[in-house]
């Protein structure tokens, strides 16, 4: 057994092994967790948390199930938070600066205090993607926003309001489908489909014994 | 970063053959050879790990021992404990699960006109799609067909594949993609628009698309917003717990309980879509799991009880690349672009002890070979691990290649102090995927009238082991077929009386069968609450 640390969930202090994230600490504590536990490993955004190393005033801000435990750590999770997701049809919106200030207009509000990057439990540069699609720079914004997990820190330390995560994810939806170069190649291939091109092919495979088809599997060629 | 004097003493060796280890291209195995490693080593084939099933459509196959325990477990509720007469819910299609599958489901359901709902026992996006890290196989680049696509995936299926949904997965994996595009996915590609593909384990042509290291993810985030954006009321944190029929045997809709009040209620559907996931959270033989916090197999259970057969139930994927170190994050998945991209498995002594791109069960049956009986492997913690050494992509791709295309994983080793573009990783096999599931025919529908299933909860898409790439690929292909046609079903569909009798008749056959558990199930979220002296 590891050494053993105080760490004050809501308030309450517990006793957990040093070696655990906060997640496991909070099981460890007795938990059984329904709300703020995802995919358990830095994908899903669902265990947004914050907290104070005692004596530190520094409030800061990350991802319970891939956080270590600190001595002292005073922690609060955040399993929800009321982010505003405008409702837009992606047929419709075209990726222009207008749109925007249509659907989330209150990112001219941004004061520029760095608090929503500062928060980033992904240590992106949020301000920065904010600004981008205050320009209407969509593909910077969803490049500069990618690793972004929507656990919503950001907006919990906004003094302007912005639901930063919904607003990079309707640039990166702009980028993704009507600025970013068209793939030929999926459409010609797509059609050749249709047509019934492979159709015989398939149909010859799908009908040979098992042995002809090892026989085919084990001698195939394999790109380099 | 790496204390541990014998971890420090290996990676010197790993370093010192690096130069050499780059140049090489290790042989791939011959079938013979495949055939030997995986009967010896895979976990598949370790026969005292298996159940054989008492009761139920699939009596007298086997299961893993911690499925068997639910699949002949006791219902959590009793026809009595339910009111069926006062719906809810009362809606065209019933979506059952908020993964990649069920919104692909959902939205195409949606698209058809259809009354769609969502119910999840979690978040909607609370799903292994979010965690897919490498990619979606798709056959459309000039060298490549759907055909090459089909004979790579049956034969690394070992031949035992479905071959009527193998022949709807990779021809419609050109249009899933392009429906992904138009939704907004980013996919990784060139100037000119051409995809940038690369290998998987066991593929013939380079045909894995993806997002960086987060296509999943990718994926997942956008189908959410689409979700939301149609206004397809999801209802979270509910869990189902059993599913109705009606009078004509149909299936007819859900018993919900919510998550965190424990209420019952009831929901009513003309047709339902199963698209509930994997189980790598029952942690089978013990082994760490790559999947989220939900994936118990409570589809398999629902449907089992109801009256459908599963396909392949023992068939288990166990990714070859879990972190096995550090201990925070063992078990979660180093994804197979790694290797894609050029890094090399490596032993203790510094040796590539097989090529790096063989299917998944060949690869993870080789590292368990290394760890155990060659004596090759790494101590760590919780166990063995080898090296996968990732600083070979940097030196055969250039200074910035692990940035740019695995940055996730850039990311979480980060975090523990490990910068893979300098030092390697020891990884070791995590459960991973759930190959077998219930039966569908090619029009997504089970055994049981009116409901229809997509996802990892269907079996026999892949036959006996998944290809990297054809899981993503199958929760939308199947997702959006299922969609379809639970909503093309649901304009036809006239529901009888509501009834839960089949829970009676499954009672009985436990106790026919000489079952007596106190295991409840469907098993909803594993218990990982340490319990201390609790009342």
């Amino acid at each position: 057994m590891s050494n053993l640390v105080n760490v004050y969930f809501f308030g309450k202090k517990y006793q957990v092994p040093e070696s655990l994230t906060i997640m496991e600490a909070m099981e460890y504590a007795g938990y059984q967790l329904v709300r703020g536990c995802g995919c358990r490993n830095g994908f899903c955004g669902a265990c947004a948390t914050i907290y104070r190393i005692a004596g530190d005033r520094t409030l800061r801000a990350c991802l319970a199930c891939s956080t270590k435990v600190e001595d002292n750590m005073y922690v609060a999770t955040l399993p929800f938070f009321p982010l505003v997701k405008a409702v837009y049809d992606i047929e419709k919106v075209k990726p222009t600066e207008q749109i925007m200030m249509q659907l989330y207009p209150e990112i001219y509000s941004c004061i520029g205090c760095n608090a929503c990057t500062n928060a980033c439990t992904q240590g992106l540069n949020v301000m920065q993607y904010i600004a981008y699609a205050q320009r209407g720079e969509y593909e910077k914004c969803a490049e500069e926003s990618f690793d972004c997990v929507m656990c919503g820190v950001c907006s919990t330390r906004c003094p302007a309001e912005i639901s930063h995560p919904q607003v990079a994810m309707l640039a990166r939806r702009l980028n993704g489908k009507y600025l970013a170069p068209h793939c030929d190649h999926l459409d010609e291939r797509i059609e050749e489909i249709n047509s019934g091109k492979y159709e015989l092919l398939l149909e010859d495979l799908m009908g040979k014994p098992i042995s002809e088809m090892q026989e085919l599997y084990n001698n195939r060629d394999i790109e380099k | 970063m790496y204390t541990d004097p014998i971890m420090q003493e290996s990676i010197k060796l790993v370093e010192a053959a690096r130069e050499a280890n780059i140049r090489l291209d290790p042989r791939r195995m011959t079938a013979e050879e495949k055939d030997v490693l995986l009967k010896t080593y895979h976990p598949d084939y370790r026969v005292e790990q298996f159940e054989e099933l008492k009761i139920g459509p699939n009596k007298g196959g086997k299961v893993p021992i911690e499925l068997a325990k639910l699949l002949q477990g006791n219902p959590r509720i009793t026809a009595a404990q339910v009111d069926l007469s006062k719906p809810d819910y009362d809606v065209d299609v019933l979506v059952i699960g908020g993964g990649g599958a069920g919104s692909s489901a959902a939205i195409e359901a949606h698209e058809n006109g259809a009354n769609v709902m969502i119910v999840t026992k979690l978040r909607i996006g609370d799903a292994n799609t979010m965690m897919a890290e490498g990619g979606i196989q798709a056959a459309d680049k000039p060298n490549d067909s759907p055909a090459q696509h089909y004979l790579d995936a049956f034969g690394g299926g070992h031949f035992a594949a479905q071959k009527d949904l193998l022949y709807k997965l990779v021809t419609d994996a050109p249009d899933a993609i392009r429906w992904l595009s138009e939704l907004g996915v980013e996919f990784d590609k060139a100037p000119d628009g051409t995809m940038i593909t690369t290998h998987g384990g066991g593929t013939s042509r380079k045909r894995m698309h993806a997002a960086k290291d987060y296509s999943g993810a990718e994926i997942m985030r956008t189908l959410r917003d689409e979700v939301l954006n149609r206004n397809i009321p999801v209802v979270d944190f509910t869990s189902v717990i059993e599913l109705i029929k009606d009078d004509k045997g149909c299936c007819a809709g859900a018993v919900l309980m919510n998550m965190e009040t424990k209420e019952l209620l009831v929901a009513k559907a003309k047709t339902v879509v199963l698209a509930t996931g994997g189980a790598g959270r029952l942690h089978y033989q013990g082994f760490p799991t790559s999947n989220h916090y939900g994936a118990t197999a409570d589809g398999l259970v629902l449907a089992y009880r109801a009256g459908a057969r599963l396909l392949y139930p023992e068939t288990l994927q166990y990714h070859p690349t879990g972190a096995a170190f550090p201990a925070q994050i063992y078990g979660a998945l180093v994804t197979e672009k790694v290797r894609s991209l050029g890094a090399m498995l490596i032993n203790a002594k510094g040796e590539a002890f097989m090529n790096p791109l063989e299917t998944r069960d060949v690869s993870a049956a080789s590292i368990i070979r290394e760890c155990s009986d060659r004596g090759n492997g790494i101590p760590t913690p919780e166990g063995f691990g080898v090296w996968l050494d990732t600083p070979m992509i940097e030196l055969k791709h250039g200074e910035g290649t692990i940035e740019a295309r695995i940055p996730a994983m850039m990311r979480m080793f980060g975090k523990h102090g490990i910068d893979i573009r300098k030092e390697p990783i020891l990884i070791y096999p995590t459960l991973h995927y759930q190959n077998g599931g219930v039966k569908i025919t090619d029009n997504g529908q089970t055994d049981i009238e009116n409901l229809f299933a997509a996802g990892e909860v269907v079996g026999g898409i892949h036959g006996r082991n998944r290809l990297m790439g054809n899981s993503l690929l199958d929760i939308i292909v199947f997702g959006r077929n299922a969609g379809q046609q639970a909503s093309q079903k649901a304009k036809e569909v006239s529901v009888g009386t509501l009834t839960l009798s089949h829970l009676d008749a499954f009672k009985q056959e436990l106790k026919d069968g000489g079952i007596d558990t106190d295991v409840a199930s469907p098993k909803l979220l594993p218990d990982y609450a340490r319990r201390n002296n609790t009342i």
